[in-house]
Order: structure tokens, then sequence, then C-alpha cells
């Protein structure tokens, strides 16, 4: 930390002057999600008033997508399918890790050079082949189609995370309960992953984000409505040609961030952990 | 043994849902493949064709544009922002978790929130520039082609530069304050430190950020789906919004199997070029 010199002036140039303003950039699209959604039509559409306040706050936009959309059909499957990928990918990804970061094997390197490799192939290299791959199984229209394809996101990213966080680990204790008896498996699930519990918590809030926000795959596999996440939903629902229902895109913009922003809250650091872990060696 | 058991199933998996469309991306790109119907081989047909399409090229100079102008404003911005954080002051975890809100929100929600914020008619932007008397009835943000490439990258920065701010953070939080004390000692000054303490030892982490931002800004699709369509007249078209229009669009699935697959070697080179530039050494 630097010797704090100069006084309130210079810290409030050099700190709150620049923090203010980012936060005011960062924040202002949230408020104005919040504004719009609570504005009945007369306010929204009139080009006069100042559109930064609400007069007349209602509530009618939300009852509105409540009971006119799918709306909670597509919550709903944005984190079903979000928990499913989330957990599919913790799994594989320990089976990846755990070997990598504690045993050698032959091929051990190849397969954490394409574990890396697969993590740095962009979404948009794989999405035609994989749309025609999901139509000839049949798979169009069904949360399997995106269960199936996010955890290749996910995966690499896990397993990434978790051989780094599993390193960190000292050997001692499962040595000593492989000298007392125990087989490799269950020194695994007795002693070492319990360890981990940090790692996974991390690996899981970063992966079930990801799985929040995808788009690209979620748009060409799921064309129904029952189906659909709430991205998809919002996107292809509440535009109807060139009408957009501003109200309602707003109010669903909002419920549809409040979950992942409050689930995200509670484990900050952990979240922030694996952000940097890629990165930053500890 | 134990080792291979365990590896198997995750990277036949892989192998199955990223291995195989990779090589099928590949092959699709080789044959005329209209959607629902058998393809017929036609070599490099498709990638002459897109050779001699001029949108093919605007698409390349925007895909430049853009992941250059969004990276360098994310790189220099994140840098300003991790140093401003890496002070002591009261509620720095709270305003850091704030912080990361457009990282962790879905993507196309908040870019519906911007669009609106960019509205020509009804939109707080325009409507201060109506009432500071700057314009009337204002700029059509997403209408002018330059403006709407200019409009994609602010929303781009927004969402990328809390990636870049909280992991340069985290770097420079890594760096021993001795060495800057030991630096002072010497007579540095803070420009000096800066240069000589921070930036080196930081290069490693702004590397590292700055190949995974530019691989995902480069291959970005969302933004420009939600915001353009690529439009106005495919001013904001990306490899990645191109492809999918001429795939999913116009049922073209090996020509556009054969511009997503053009992204790789600009990609390639850009990942290089910075590879020579910012090598880490180890230290």
């Amino acid at each position: 930390m630097m010797v704090e010199r100069g006084g309130w002036r210079v810290r409030g140039l050099r700190l709150w002057l620049p923090l203010g303003a980012y936060m005011i950039f960062t924040l202002f699209p949230f408020y104005w999600m919040a504004v719009t959604s609570l504005k009945p039509n007369n306010e929204l559409y009139n080009r006069k008033i100042m559109p930064l306040i609400v007069y007349h706050p209602t509530l009618k936009h939300y009852a509105d997508l409540l009971s006119e959309t799918n709306f909670l059909v597509w919550t709903w499957n944005t984190f079903l399918v979000a928990a499913v990928s989330t957990t599919i990918s913790l799994v594989f990804g320990t089976m990846l890790a755990y070997p990598l970061a504690r045993m050698r094997f032959a091929g051990s390197a190849l397969i954490s050079f394409g574990v890396a490799s697969t993590y740095l192939v962009p979404q948009p290299l794989l999405f035609i082949p994989l749309a025609d791959i999901i139509t000839s199984l049949g798979l169009n229209d069904t949360l399997t189609s995106v269960i199936l394809t996010y955890p290749t996101l996910l995966i690499p990213f896990c397993a990434w995370l978790l051989m780094g966080y599993f390193r960190s680990v000292p050997g001692e204790l499962e040595d000593a309960a492989r000298i007392d008896g125990a087989t490799r498996l269950q020194t695994m699930f007795k002693v070492f992953l319990p360890l981990c519990t940090p790692g996974f918590i991390s690996a899981g809030i970063f992966a079930f984000t990801l799985a929040q926000n995808e788009f690209l795959y979620a748009l060409i596999f799921l064309t129904q409505t029952d189906v659909r996440t709430v991205p998809v939903g919002a996107i292809a629902e509440l535009v109807k040609g060139d009408v957009f229902y501003w109200g309602q895109l707003m109010a669903a913009a909002l419920l549809g961030s409040v979950p992942v922003a409050i689930i995200y809250s509670f484990f900050v650091e952990h979240y922030v952990a694996g952000l940097t872990a890629g990165a930053v060696k500890q | 043994m134990f080792s291979w058991l365990m590896v198997v199933p995750p990277v036949t998996f892989l192998l199955l849902l990223v291995g195989y469309p990779l090589i099928y991306g590949v092959w699709l790109s080789l044959e005329d493949r209209p959607v629902a119907r058998a393809g017929t081989f036609v070599g490099l047909a498709n990638f002459i064709a897109d050779a001699r399409d001029p949108v093919f090229w605007q698409v390349t100079i925007n895909t430049f544009v853009y992941t250059i102008a969004a990276t360098i404003l994310k790189m220099v911005g994140g840098l300003g922002l991790a140093l401003t954080m890496n002070q002591d002051f009261r509620f720095k975890n709270t305003i850091r978790a704030a912080m990361l809100l457009p990282f962790i929100v879905p993507t196309v929600l908040s870019t519906i929130a911007w669009m609106w914020i960019l509205d020509p008619a009804f939109a707080p932007v325009n409507w201060f520039l109506r009432n500071l008397g700057l314009a009337d009835p204002g700029p059509s943000w997403l209408g002018n082609a330059h403006l709407a490439m200019m409009s994609l990258i602010i929303v781009n920065v927004w969402r990328g530069l809390p990636f870049y701010g909280i992991t340069l953070l985290a770097g420079l939080q890594t760096i021993s304050p001795e060495l800057y004390e030991a630096a002072t000692i010497d007579g540095a000054s803070t420009w000096d430190r800066f240069i000589y303490v921070t930036l080196p030892l930081l290069k490693p982490v702004i590397f590292i950020v700055t190949m995974f931002s530019v691989i995902f800004t480069f291959a970005d699709f969302q933004l420009v789906y939600v915001l353009t369509r690529g439009g106005p007249a495919n001013a904001t078209h990306l490899f990645a919004t191109y492809a999918f229009d001429v795939a999913m669009g116009g049922g073209q699935l090996g020509m556009g199997a054969s511009i997503a697959l053009a992204m790789l070697p600009p990609l390639a080179l850009i990942i290089i070029a910075m590879s020579l530039y910012m090598k880490p050494t180890k230290s």
C-alpha cells in the first residue's frame, strides 16, 4: 500500500473523482432498466419530459410480463440448464484436474494442452456444425441440446481452475491416508476433495454465471417458447418485428439480472478468485 | 490405470462435442450445403466466393476495428481502474462487487438496456443533447455507420472493463511494497515507479488478460446481434454475426462455415504478434 500524502484534495482527485465517474458509467444501465420498467407508457414515449425520473410509477409492465409471456418458464429453464450443466462440468472438470494435478502418466501433457486449447476455441467457430449435429440427433427444441453443449464451454475452465487449486493443497494428508491403507478412490473422496470446497465454489459460481449468460447456442437450438431461456425469450418474444415492448423488456432485463446478481453477491470473493485464477498466480 | 479411467469420460465428451464439430466444420466449409439437404463437395469454392465478396472484406475490417479499439480502451481503462482501486479506502469490497456487475449480468439483457439508452427519440443521451441545445433531434446512434460502430465499442468496453480492472488489481496486489520503497529511496518519481516497477511486473498479467479479451472480442456475437444485427448496411457485421446470417438466415451452412473458419488465421496472427511483442519473461 502506498503512503497517503496530500490530504482530501489530492485524494478526491486521485480516488473519488475517477471512481465516482466510473461507477456512474457502470451502474447507469441498471438504473435505466429500473426507471423504464416502472414508467407508464405515456411517460415512456414522451419526448418532452425528463427521462431519468418516473412521475407516476406503475407495476403494469411487470404484471404484463408475468401474465402475458412465458417469463417464469424461461427463468426456470435458465436455472435448470445452468444448474445441470454446471454440475456436469464440475464432475468432468474434477475427473480431468485430479489426475493432471496429482499424478504423472503417459499423455498427461497432451491432455492438459488439449484442455487449455479447448478453452480458447471461440464459440462462433462451432455453432454451425453443432447446429447440424443437434438437428440430426433430433435434439432441437429440447433443453438437452443446451445441457449437452454448455459443458463444452465450462469444462475446460473448471478443469483449469481446479487444477491450480488442487496443486496448492499439500499432499501429506493424502500420503498419510494411503499409508493407513485407504485406496486411491477413498483418499480422493474422503480426504482430498473436502479440502477443495473453496475451489469448487469458485469454479461453480463462475460456470453458473457463464451458463446463465450463454446466448448463441440457445438462440439456435431453442425456437419454441416453452423451452427458451431468459435472454432468448426476451429478444425473440418481446420484440415483435419493429415493435419493442420497452417497458416489458426492461422489466425482463431487471428480473433476469437480479437472481444472478444476488447469487453472485453471496460469493463475490470466490467469483473474483475464479476470475483472476487464470491470470494471477497467488 | 486409475488416471486413465478418470480422464477418459471427460476427454471423450470433449472430443465428441468440440473436436468432432471442429473437424465437421472444416468439412462443411468445403461443401455446398443448403440447410436440411445433402451437401456436395466443392473444394475451396466457398473460400474463393468469400474472397470475391465485398461484404466479407468489410466484415474483416469491421472486426479488426472493433477488436483493436475495444481492446486498447479496455487495457488503458482497466489499468487506470486497477491503479485507482489499489488505494486504501472505505467500502472497497462493496465498490469492487458493484463494479463487476456488467460482467456477471447476462450480456443480452444489459445490451437491451443499452439499446434503449441509445434510442434516438426517448432516451436520456439525446434528451440531454436536445436540452443543452447541442442537437435536435439528435443523432441516430445505431442508425449511422460510424456512430453504430462507436456505440458497439462503448458497450463492449462497458462490459469488459471490470474483467481487466479486477484482474489487473489482483496483479498489482502481488507486487511487493518493498520494491516501491526501494525505488523511492533511489529517487524515483511516481511516474518512474509506474514505468520501471509496476508495468514490467504486471506485464504477464496484462498479456494473459489481453489475450483472452482479444479472442472473445474478435469472436463477439451477442452485442452486435442485439444492438444492430450487423447494420446499417453491414457496417457493424463481425465474422460471427455474418456467418450466422449466411448459415442460419440464408440457409447456406457451407458458406457460413467458411466465414467462421476465415476468422482463425487473422486471430492466430493477432495472438502471435501479441506474444512476440509482450512475451512474458520468466522471472
